[in-house]
This record gives structure tokens, sequence and C-alpha cells, in this order.
């Protein structure tokens, strides 16, 4: 089941936070269609937000046709975004990581790397030949 | 809609001291009400004149609909936890217990119990020998256990460290999860406030500054930046609670229902501590106005 972390300095609400967890944990296959997520009270006694921004998530994420609520037992996952990719996302994922050591071993720090990373990926080529 | 609290022109004076004036506001139920401001802002004396532990010296107040301590009744569906959450400290977790179920008719003795033991407190331990953090969740389990529909809780964290106020915060979510409870606290901290709140009640120089649901005013609260100008020109809608200048720049914080289209300004959004801060600014602005000699130091 997932867990939710709420950073306070982000300047993202934590409704907002929530929101984004969860969609990430979907397009990396943590969460999965059938899957259940926490239930409102699970949430609050964990992170001590209000019942209502929790509430307010959900309904967001139902809105967008991704969780399905079931009165009485709790919000599920219905559709995730293409879980096609799940498989490709293990190799993809690997190559990173040796990608990553090797930009520390040429003693890049955190920070150049991460925006070395992004700045290629928004400077790539955005269509590609499938 | 009933109100949990509904104040019109609510006032209490110690002596020629005005501790609140000319309060009036109308808090829905279902709510969780952060009453913010500095200390000595009146919000002690607010949260009693609720609980029926003080009358007003001017205006009028309804608690859920009646009268604060009418009835038993009435003194029976709110929960009072008092600042620095006193206890009895030389009787036991477990006659607190016994002393709750005696002393209210709609008593959760399994709740009460339950909790105590969630917590991993020994009942038969003296709540004198308590930490902070535990005698704060036995004040807030007998306050919880009475079933209440209005919780009121004065300072419950000031004195807490942070890990004990996360927790407290925490139970105190999973009661609003799983009751139908308002709840009202009060914090010199908006920090501490800003998630488990939805309402906001500021509180500065003995009067109410703002207040409402905190997502309306986020929503209508903004700060303009631009080249420094004068602030007179602005449409009749705004409504300027702060502003500074420098030689060149004018920065300000107002309230305002429109959205703010003049191009000239550059229009941010504001932090819930930002906008607290703002008005308490103007709370401290309009003091300093009122003590000023006026016509020159003799």
């Amino acid at each position: 089941m997932i867990e939710f972390r709420l950073n306070g300095n982000s300047g993202v609400s934590p409704y907002q936070q929530i929101v984004q967890q969860v969609k990430s944990a979907l397009r990396l296959g943590r969460l999965r269609v059938g899957d259940q997520l926490p239930t409102v009270k699970e949430v609050v006694g964990k992170v001590a937000i209000n019942p209502n921004t929790v509430l307010k998530a959900y309904r967001e994420l139902e809105h967008e046709g991704l969780v399905a609520a079931r009165p009485g037992i709790g919000t599920f996952v219905v559709n995730s975004f293409d879980e096609t990719t799940y498989a490709a996302q293990r190799t993809l994922r690997r190559s990173l990581e040796v990608w990553i050591e090797k930009a520390r071993r040429a003693g890049l720090d955190d920070e150049s790397i991460e925006a070395l990373f992004v700045d290629t990926f928004l400077f790539s080529p955005k269509e590609l030949v499938r | 809609m009933s109100s949990a609290l509904f104040a019109t022109d609510l006032g209490k004076r110690y002596g020629r001291k005005w501790a609140l004036s000319s309060c009036t506001l109308d808090i829905p139920t279902g709510h969780v009400v952060g009453l913010v401001g500095p200390n000595g802002a009146g919000k002690t004396t607010l949260l009693h004149l609720a609980v029926g532990l003080l009358t007003p010296s001017s205006g009028s107040l309804t608690v859920l609909d009646e009268a604060p301590a009418s009835s038993a009744e009435q003194l029976g569906r709110i929960g009072f936890v008092a600042q620095d959450t006193p206890v009895f400290e030389s009787l036991s977790i477990a006659t607190h217990l016994h002393m709750g179920a005696a002393l209210n008719p709609n008593w959760d003795a399994q709740l009460a119990t339950q909790r105590i033991h969630d917590l991993g407190l020994d009942p038969n331990q003296r709540a004198g020998r308590l930490s902070g953090g535990q005698r704060a969740q036995l004040a807030l389990t007998l306050a919880i256990a009475k079933r209440p529909s209005l919780l009121v809780l004065d300072e419950p964290v000031a004195s807490l460290d942070p890990l004990a106020r996360r927790e407290f915060l925490a139970i105190l979510m999973e009661v609003v999860a799983e009751h139908d409870v308002s709840i009202i606290l009060s914090s010199h901290l908006v920090a501490d406030l800003e998630r488990v709140c939805d309402y906001l009640v500021v509180l500065a120089s003995a009067r109410v500054q703002v207040n409402g649901a905190i997502d309306d005013l986020l929503a209508t609260h903004h700060r303009l930046v631009g080249t420094r100008r004068d602030l007179d020109n602005l449409p009749e809608s705004v409504h300027v609670i702060e502003s500074s200048h420098t030689e060149r720049q004018t920065t300000a914080t107002v309230s305002s229902a429109d959205p703010i289209l003049d191009p000239a300004w550059s229009v941010e959004t504001l932090t819930l501590e930002d906008l607290v801060l703002a008005y308490m600014g103007q709370a401290e602005e309009q003091r300093r106005e009122l003590v000023r000699p006026k016509g020159g130091v003799k």
C-alpha cells in the first residue's frame, strides 16, 4: 500500500502532493489496478493533516477516472497509465543507475547530475520515430 | 446550517481593559477552526467565553446554537481542554477515566480504555508522572470520550516537543475523520495549525482581524508588487491590509474578491503565514496609532 509523505516547504499544497504521489506511484507501477488507497483515517493518523484535504485529493483522482470509492469499503485504483511500460521501466532504471554511477565517478555532485539530466531531457527531441 | 460558534459584538472587560471587543463571528459546524494570534490577543478569553467559564461584558454568543453552559445537556456537548492540558497529578489514569464516566452522561468507556491502551499507558500510573505529551494525550482522551459535538482546545501543543506535537495532532485528526465533531483550537504559531485547520480566525489586539474558510482566504488575498506608486488608485473592491514602499518599489498585501487585472502589478499568491502576519501587522500598526500622542510631545 502507498504511504504518503508531505513536504512542508515545497510550496505545493498537501492536497496536490497526495494527488502527485498517487499518480507517480501509478506511473512507476507501485500502485496497480485493484490496489486500495489508505483510508482517510489512516492517512491523517500518519501525517496529521485535515481529513478534508485527503478527501479532496481522492475526489480529484476519482474525477480523473483513476480511482473509485466503494462506500463503506475504501478507495480503489480502477485505472492506470500505460501498464505495458512497466517491463521496459526496469531495464531503463538499470541503465540510468549505471549512468548515475558514471557521473559520480566523473566527479559530478548531486545537483550537477540532476541539472544535466533535466537539461538533456528538456532539450531532447519530443517526437520519437515509432 | 447550524453554527459551532455565533457571536455578535461580543466583548469582555477586565477593569478598564477590554480583553476582547466587537467580536462578531459565525463559524459553521463541521470545521477544524484555528484561532491564531499573539500572546495576550484574547484567544483564551474567547475560548473561556465559549465554554461558559466567563460571562460576556457586552454582546452575545451561542455555541452549538445555545447559550454556553445554559444546561447540563449543553455542557455535555462540548469538550474542553484548557491551556497546558491540566490533569489531577495525584490521581491515576484509571481514576481519571472513572471520574469521566461518573460525570458525563454520554461517556464512552470503551473508547477511553482503548485509547489509553493504544497510547501504551499503564492505567495505574499517576497522572503527575506522565510526560508532557502523555499528559496532553490523557486530557484529549477525557475530552473525546465524553463524545462531544464540539471540542475546544486552548494552545494544546504549545508545550509539546515536535514529535509529541505531531502525534497529538495526528490523533486529533483521526478523531475528526471518525466522529462527527467540530474543533476549535488556538495557537500563537500558524505553522502548528496550517495542515490541520480548514477555517481560520485571526485575533490580535483584542479584535477579530479576519476569519473564514482557509481556501477562500487564500483565494482572495494577494501580494502586489510594482514600481512605486500611490495605492489610492486601486479599484474599490481591493482592500489594502499592509503596504511598504522603497524608493522605487511598492509592495502591498491586499484582499480582493475579484482578480487583479492591472498589468502594472505583478500578483503573487500568499501562504497562510504571510496572510496571518499581514493582519497582525495591521493590528499592531493600529494599536500604535492609538497610543501615539496627538499634537506632538509635550
